[in-house]
């Protein structure tokens, strides 16, 4: 397993090579510390000061204030906070339900496959804003109802992938041999198939990141997402498009820091892919064959 | 004397890629004239293809050339790219080794075989059909007018490469360069292949660099032969002086390690050590830390020997050529067949019984099975404790699929298979685990076998793991002495498969099969895509775990001379089917089934000498498709023997009278009865 980790560290460190992934990292790095160190550097997203409402920017509030008098800065650096942590948590979700299904329908195949496969197009025929919001509908809002609903819409990316990994790594020989040796079909696909295949699911990982952070900001925009007051960047859009024009930088920082992160979640991935399919190194081949 | 149509001087090729430059030639000089054969022999990595493809200036844009290439007067390595179409277009024709990969699937063969010379302007395009036609007949096609409208998938793999070959030579270039031409071929399609090169360049006069692993097809074609080890020539002569009396210790040291069809005993005699990387050279000699002679030797650690003149037309890079070792003669096969008959009266270890492997294909909306593929079809062996069975046949035979069924690895269809007395086809997975600890499966491709995550301590020690024995056999010391057997030391166990080589990868496959002390190992392929030098290593460390646990063997390959090395009897597959089967020595020396008998004369030997004296049998076509094999004897249409009721009436596997053999035909005997009248016979 060890070696499985160290071949997505050098997986990483070589995606990392390259100066736009690697500013996209610094960039979520200084945003993931600022929603971390927020509280302790004194910011308070709910502080309401109703003599000064929808403010444009001062020196003691950057980025003006809400319709509130809360500081707009403050709300979106705990907006990062809402938004990380459910994108991560709908990732995770996502790969915890899409990978075992892929990797157990892709290894057996047959009617297990058809089964698995059948429930995952019916998860891709449904547009995934609707079936979101209609689980929010079924759960009621609150961020564990955000989370799976976002999560579940990223199920047939990961099952999709784990069994394409599993369908090419099936028929290699290693894999082949450890059958020889007697070994249950759970060791073959968690012992041997698996370590194999984690760096293709690693790569969507961070894809699917960006579609999280999006789909959680739509649902907020369209007001089923995380319920008020806790500070959303779609609920901070969502209310500074009522205030367009009281307050025109209102909506500035939230559609800014929103563009910016999903763009560097976007970055990073499509650099773990392209090193995954060896896109990234200078290809060598000769010119051709003679007539 | 005409002057030469190729002529390299002091040719180095250094590769600048993502590391450090990579000298892969370092100082090639070499000449082929008109109507010659020059061989060029070496191992992975000696820089052999590297030195052709920098001849048709087909080398990427990360090599740096320097010396001088001259074709036909006019220098390649300067040559602009207009200079070099021409020349690649007009004056050099290439064969490469894959010819399933070298034709444009989705263009005719006809129109792609004369492509070039319509894009010359050498031919009108009205007239390429014709032309085609014309080439495809030149080749030994048959149905030129058919095959020439027809796509590569069409074609099976012999045939590609005779499309490949009737390109290659359809300006009537000066040059031929074919890169191991027929490596990607089965034994009897390289003889067709071989004889189709040596004749069209007779009859064209072109100049054939002949770039092969295999020493045989050098002895079989060549006239004057290039020993490349490490990025240069080491040593050149005529093919004959070569083989017989080799004057560079590599050359001496190659000869001595391959097995050899016609000699069945005795111990190989492999060369130590791996070959060098191109990137770690050795300083000095490069071959002196594998060489007996240079070993200790100041002059050899510090002097690189220069390419000199020992003999007329004939050059070695040794210091101390005088004092190479002749090959010795080969020993010729014992006529005491002792020990090895008596095992057949044991209780056999495996006892396989009419073993069938049929795989549905199926088609159509609602997945109905149209055709079956017999894969394996009625196959019986046995196999006594410590005894080595030979499982031998070319590609799509059904070999690989029968070692894969008695291990349980693809489900049979039909017949009995019994381990030890115990019958196991059909057990349920529990019970098949017991007798798996019994057997062992050693794979073909080293690289592929292993789990590229664990590291090779690990591999070895996942067996033991799986039936939960890792403690009760013994743990770290078992692992220790497990890689102390097979001669790697155990500090290496901690590293991972891809900081080995393939010689070395597949000592740690034999490892990791031993790791359960099984009493039989099913070998598939097991030297097959390793170097000659490596290969003569693994065989003599299969023969002394052999000896040393007393294990069984199911050795299966499709190369007769190791096959003839280290079994003990042989079984020949054709189509599914057992044709012949018996003692090693007998088999070899007095075959009766015609398919043996052009099997073995269609290898090619390591000997100008006996090439010339050998009658070879060369069968036409190929090996037909086994989800359509013809009835009655699946051998009939390309057996030279063949009468009506061979194409009604299957034959038998049953003993032939007066021999230890048996075999399945109905024209059983041995070769020289049927002398007289071969019906497609040709002698070379």
């Amino acid at each position: 397993m060890s070696e499985a980790l160290r071949s997505g560290l050098r997986l990483v460190r070589r995606a990392l090579s390259r100066p736009a992934p690697a500013v996209s990292v610094a960039y979520l790095m200084v945003l993931a510390s600022a929603a971390l160190l927020a509280r302790p550097l004194g910011l308070d997203p709910l502080e309401e000061d109703v003599a000064r409402m929808l403010e444009g920017p001062s020196w003691e509030h950057p980025f003006g204030t809400d319709e509130l008098g809360r500081d707009i800065l403050a709300r979106a650096i705990f907006g990062a906070r809402t938004s990380l942590t459910t994108a991560a948590g709908a990732v995770l979700l996502a790969a915890a339900i899409g990978v075992p299904m892929g990797l157990v329908a892709g290894f057996f195949g047959g009617w297990r496959d058809a089964v698995l496969m059948r429930l995952v197009d019916l998860l891709l025929a449904l547009p995934g804003i609707m079936l979101a919001l209609a689980l929010i509908a079924v759960l009621g809002r609150s961020q564990a109802a955000a989370l799976v609903a976002v999560g579940l819409t990223g199920v047939p990316t990961f099952a999709r992938v784990a069994r394409a990994q599993v369908l090419s790594l099936r028929r290699r020989e290693f894999v082949l041999a450890v059958k020889a040796f007697g070994a249950s079909p759970g060791y073959t696909l968690v012992r041997t198939v698996l370590p194999n295949a984690w760096s293709p699911i690693l790569a969507q990982m961070i894809v699917l990141s960006s579609v999280a952070i999006l789909l959680e900001a739509a649902l907020a925009f369209l007001g089923v997402g995380i319920p008020p007051p806790t500070p959303s960047w779609g609920e901070m859009l969502r209310t500074g498009k009522e205030y367009l024009y009281d307050s025109p930088t209102y909506a500035v920082l939230p559609g800014l820091v929103l563009t910016l992160t999903i763009l560097a979640f976007d970055t990073i991935g499509r650099a773990l892919s392209a090193v995954l399919e060896g896109r990234d190194a200078p290809a060598g081949r000769p010119a051709g064959a003679a007539p | 004397m005409t002057p030469p149509v190729l002529s390299i001087r002091s040719l180095t090729v250094t590769f600048f890629g993502s590391g450090q430059p990579v000298p892969a030639v370092r100082g090639v000089d070499l000449d082929v004239g008109e109507g010659e054969v020059l061989g060029i022999v070496g191992e992975s990595g000696s820089g052999k293809s590297v030195t052709a493809l920098a001849a048709a200036g087909l080398l990427p844009a990360t090599a740096r050339i320097a010396g001088s290439i001259l074709l036909a007067g006019e220098d390649v390595v300067g040559a602009d790219a207009s200079t070099l179409r021409r020349l690649r277009g007009r004056d050099i024709g290439v064969v490469f080794q894959d010819p399933s990969t070298t034709l444009n699937p989705l263009l005719q063969v006809g129109r792609q075989i004369t492509e070039g010379e319509v894009a010359h302007g050498r031919i009108r395009p009205s007239e390429a059909g014709m032309r085609a036609v014309s080439l495809l007949r030149a080749v030994d096609m048959a149905d030129p007018e058919n095959r020439a409208r027809q796509y590569p998938h069409q074609f099976s793999g012999g045939m590609r490469q005779r499309a490949v070959i009737a390109m290659a030579m359809a300006g009537r270039p000066k040059l031929i360069i074919a890169d191991e031409p027929t490596t990607a071929l089965d034994v009897t399609v390289q003889a067709q292949v071989l004889d189709l090169i040596a004749r069209r360049q007779r009859e064209t006069g072109a100049a054939v660099v002949l770039i092969t692993h295999d020493l045989g097809v050098v002895a079989e074609v060549a006239h004057r032969v290039a020993v490349m080890y490490a990025g240069r020539i080491v040593e050149t002569g005529p093919v004959r002086e070569i083989f017989a009396r080799p004057l560079h210790p590599y050359t001496a040291a190659l000869l001595r390690s391959a097995p050899r069809i016609d000699a069945g005993e005795g111990r190989l005699d492999p060369i130590p050590g791996q070959p060098p990387t191109p990137s770690e050279l050795p300083p000095g000699c490069s071959f002196r830390p594998r060489c007996a002679i240079g070993s200790g030797r100041d002059r050899c650690a510090m002097e690189d020997p220069p390419l000199r003149a020992v003999a007329v037309g004939h050059w070695s890079a040794c210091h101390f050529a005088d004092e190479v070792r002749r090959p010795a003669a080969p020993a010729r096969a014992s006529t005491d067949v002792i020990a090895v008959e008596n095992r057949g009266d044991a209780p056999p270890l495996l006892a396989v019984d009419d073993l069938a492997v049929h795989f549905p294909i199926r088609a159509g909306l609602f997945r109905r099975v149209v055709r079956t593929v017999r894969a394996v079809d009625g196959v019986s062996l046995r196999i006594a404790p410590g005894e080595t069975l030979g499982l031998v046949g070319e590609s799509g035979c059904g070999k690989t699929t029968t070692g894969r069924a008695i291990m349980g690895l693809v489900r049979a269809t039909g017949g009995a298979i019994s381990f030890d007395g115990q019958r196991i086809d059909g057990l349920a997975r529990g019970a098949l685990r017991a007798v798996r600890r019994q057997m062992q499966y050693v794979f073909q491709d080293p690289f592929s076998s292993l789990n590229p995550m664990l590291t090779v301590g690990e591999a070895v020690a996942e067996p033991l793991r799986i039936h939960g024995l890792y403690d009760a056999m013994g743990g770290e010391r078992w692992i220790a002495t497990l890689f102390d057997m097979v001669g790697l030391s155990i500090k290496v166990a901690n590293r991972l498969p891809r900081e080995f080589s393939g010689g070395q990868k597949q000592r740690i496959g034999i490892t990791r099969a031993l790791a359960l002390r099984p009493k039989l190992l099913i070998l598939d392929e097991p030297v097959a895509s390793l170097d000659v030098s490596i290969q003569a290593q693994i065989v003599n460390l299969l023969e002394d775990l052999q000896r040393e646990l007393g294990l069984a063997y199911l050795f299966i390959a499709h190369d007769l001379s190791v096959v003839r090395h280290v079994s003990h009897r042989v079984a020949v597959m054709y189509l599914g089917r057992i044709v012949e089967e018996g003692p090693k020595d007998q088999l070899y020396r007095t075959p009766v089934h015609p398919y043996t008998q052009a099997l073995l004369s269609a290898v090619p030997a390591a000997d100008p000498e006996a090439a010339q004296i050998r009658r070879r049998i060369i069968l036409e076509g190929e090996i037909p498709n086994p989800a359509a094999p013809p009835a009655g004897c699946h051998f009939h249409p390309r057996c030279f023997r063949a009468t009506d009721r061979c194409a009604t009436e299957a034959p038998r596997l049953e003993p032939h009278p007066g021999l230890a053999s048996r075999r399945a035909c109905h024209h059983a005997g041995p070769l020289a009865a049927d002398a007289a009248v071969p019906r497609r016979q040709a002698t070379v």
